[in-house]
């Protein structure tokens, strides 16, 4: 079976469930860069001009995970688990206003799943 | 000296047509110090409604100010940083409460910093002109700057009050009329500066909208009576902005962070003086406001045949940072902004030690103790790898140093490029040739050469890559934030012919 790139925590997963209920469709895009970059945001399905140069990494609770292909590159070697934590960001991400900020948590890809991953 | 944390009232509005109120439909969020962890004051979480009006009112001013003469807004830019100046502990110390930075920094760089660009962007424009240019004979082409009327900037945490200062005098001084959202971590200052100079634009001129990125952010970014939209941040909402600003077809400038390379070659420990010591400061300048810079030196690359001597002389350097109470000027390094940014700095260190680097020095949280113990500190943390590492890739935004060492000027030059970001680099040595050539070959806009950290008002600033487009600071931030207006004027009284 293929490991998964992506996954995510029971408590996250009761966010997402609370937002997808407010919101509806939703997407993951994972920001790179300045102050709140590194992060995972998610946003209303049609929010974020998508094309190829975005990678899907996987689903977590129905929604697509996406990140930059340039991004991506640095990243593949690493499996992301979506957590949530107390906190407050300054991008356009729909948890903000709840007062939580969905972080990621990494590890490295065993030599197996690398090789099936990204052989 | 040590001061202590200062006085807020319970709550605060937006401010709006020049002067404050509160939100429409009521609701506040509550705004916390990362120092620890405790209350400062409910500022408004606005909503659509907020920013709608905070638009028609700066749209209502902005053919009278785009009117005034460059003498009258310069008189009132000065104003502004006479009134900050004249108030500069209060800032400084409001700036830390909210941030978490040192004192020290607050007091030595923020504030003079800002008031510095208020009268930088004062002096230009009573020194610019436009041009006009006598094509042939007959025709005179006439060059005249108009503002493009209403401005939205979009500002982050990390120097509050500076990057607002950054930010609001070029476009002031343009003509424009601003709305301004600071981050939501760091409302304060933006506020006290409101309660400071209410009385010196007229109603509409200047307008501070706080709240939500999706709630009072993205309103701002897509309204359609914005005509340009200024950020600074990261990737994805920068990706966000460029979207809702095409809609308009309203021009925006991006500042979007960077993963900026510190270089030092070997000549810098060829005599054992005051300009080595100054390098290694430089190489420790990434621990400088808590490494929540987006220029942060977070990649030290260092020329083999010095590592090891050079390294020893960093991590001393490194090691004697102290940590306290940021109110105390004793104090070098404050606590990150949030809790979010603590974790998320901590994540780095752990998949960092994971992909194999070395930690060399700190690599933990911080604890200090009594009141400060749920405060958000965390050790200056160096780790020592390879350019591959997601370390040194990703931009941390904390007191994290990814290092490496390289063979020669072409190895440097291939490590410090290996990076999707352009923002910042450093470069030290003591050879005249490497002085020029190595900086001329990195990709970024803004190389250092044998200095750091230094952000004069009058050196444009700005990334290439994904670090963003558009340059801040300097006389060329101006033409951000303007029309030109080209008047084509004929003196030939007879006819083109055609009919």
């Amino acid at each position: 079976m293929k490991p998964e790139r992506v996954s995510i925590t029971k408590e996250a997963t009761k966010i997402v469930e609370q937002l997808q209920n407010k919101f509806g469709e939703l997407i993951f895009h994972q920001s790179g860069g300045c102050c709140d970059g590194s992060a995972p945001m998610i946003f209303e399905k049609d929010d974020m001009y998508l094309d190829d140069s975005d990678v899907l990494l996987g689903q977590l609770v129905g929604v697509n995970y996406y990140m930059n292909i340039d991004q991506f590159e640095y990243w593949k070697h690493t499996h992301l688990t979506v957590d949530i934590t107390e906190g407050r960001g300054s991008s356009f991400s729909l948890e903000i206003p709840l007062g939580l900020r969905f972080i990621i948590h990494s590890r490295l890809f065993t030599d197996e799943e690398n090789e099936i991953l990204n052989g | 000296m040590s001061y202590s944390k200062p006085q807020f009232k319970e709550k605060y509005g937006n401010f709006i047509n020049g002067k404050f109120v509160d939100p429409v439909d009521g609701e506040y969020f509550d705004n916390k110090s990362p120092i620890d962890n405790s209350l400062i004051a409910k500022y408004p979480r606005s909503k659509k409604e907020d920013v709608q009006n905070a638009v028609d009112a700066a749209n209502a001013a902005k053919e009278a100010w785009g009117n005034t003469s460059a003498a009258e807004r310069a008189v009132m830019l000065n104003k502004v940083a006479d009134i900050i100046e004249a108030n500069l502990e209060e800032f400084a110390l409001v700036e830390t409460c909210d941030n978490g930075k040192a004192i020290r920094e607050t007091i030595n760089a923020d504030i003079p910093l800002s008031i510095d660009h208020w009268r930088y962007f004062a002096a230009v424009i009573r020194a610019e002109e436009g041009t006009a240019t006598e094509l042939d004979a007959n025709t005179l082409s006439m060059n005249i700057k108009e503002p493009l009327g209403v401005v939205a900037q979009i500002i982050p945490w990390n120097f509050p009050l500076l990057m607002l200062s950054w930010k609001m005098p070029p476009a002031l001084a343009a003509g424009n009329c601003v709305i301004l959202k600071p981050a939501e971590q760091t409302p304060s200052t933006a506020t006290l500066l409101m309660e400071k100079i209410a009385a010196v634009f007229p109603p509409g001129v200047v307008n501070i909208i706080h709240g939500f990125g999706p709630e009072a952010g993205k309103p701002l970014a897509s309204n359609s009576g914005v005509d340009k939209v200024a950020f600074t941040g990261e990737t994805t909402t920068g990706q966000l902005i460029m979207q809702y600003a095409s809609k308009n077809l309203n021009p925006v400038t991006m500042e979007l962070g960077g993963k900026s390379p510190n270089i030092f070659f070997n000549s810098v420990m060829d005599e054992d003086d005051a300009f080595l010591d100054k390098a290694i400061e430089g190489a420790v300048l990434f621990a400088f406001n808590q490494g929540e810079v987006c220029t942060c030196p977070s990649r030290l690359l260092v020329q083999e045949d010095i590592y090891d001597a050079f390294m020893e002389k960093v991590i001393a350097r490194t090691k004697a940072i102290v940590q306290t109470n940021p109110y105390d000027s004793s104090c070098m390094m404050g606590a990150q902004a949030s809790n979010d940014q603590y974790e998320k700095i901590l994540a780095y260190i752990k998949i960092g030690k994971e992909e194999g680097a070395k930690v060399l020095t700190g690599g933990n949280a911080c604890k200090l103790e009594g009141e400060f113990a749920n405060g958000f500190y965390i050790e200056p943390t160096i780790l020592e790898g390879h350019n591959k590492m997601r370390v040194f890739q990703e931009e941390i935004f904390g007191p994290v140093l990814a290092v490496t060492k390289f063979k020669d000027e072409a190895e440097a030059l291939e490590i410090a490029n290996d990076t999707l970001y352009g923002l910042g680099a450093g470069v030290w040595t003591r050879d005249a040739h490497q002085l020029y050539q190595i900086p001329r070959a990195i990709k970024a806009g803004r190389v250092w050469v044998n200095c750091y950290h230094a952000y004069p008002a009058h050196a444009p600033f700005g990334g290439y890559k994904k670090s963003g487009f558009g340059r801040e600071t300097h006389l060329m931030m101006m033409n951000h934030y303007r029309q030109n207006k080209n008047m084509l004027i004929s003196y030939d009284k007879n006819k083109l012919g055609f009919f």
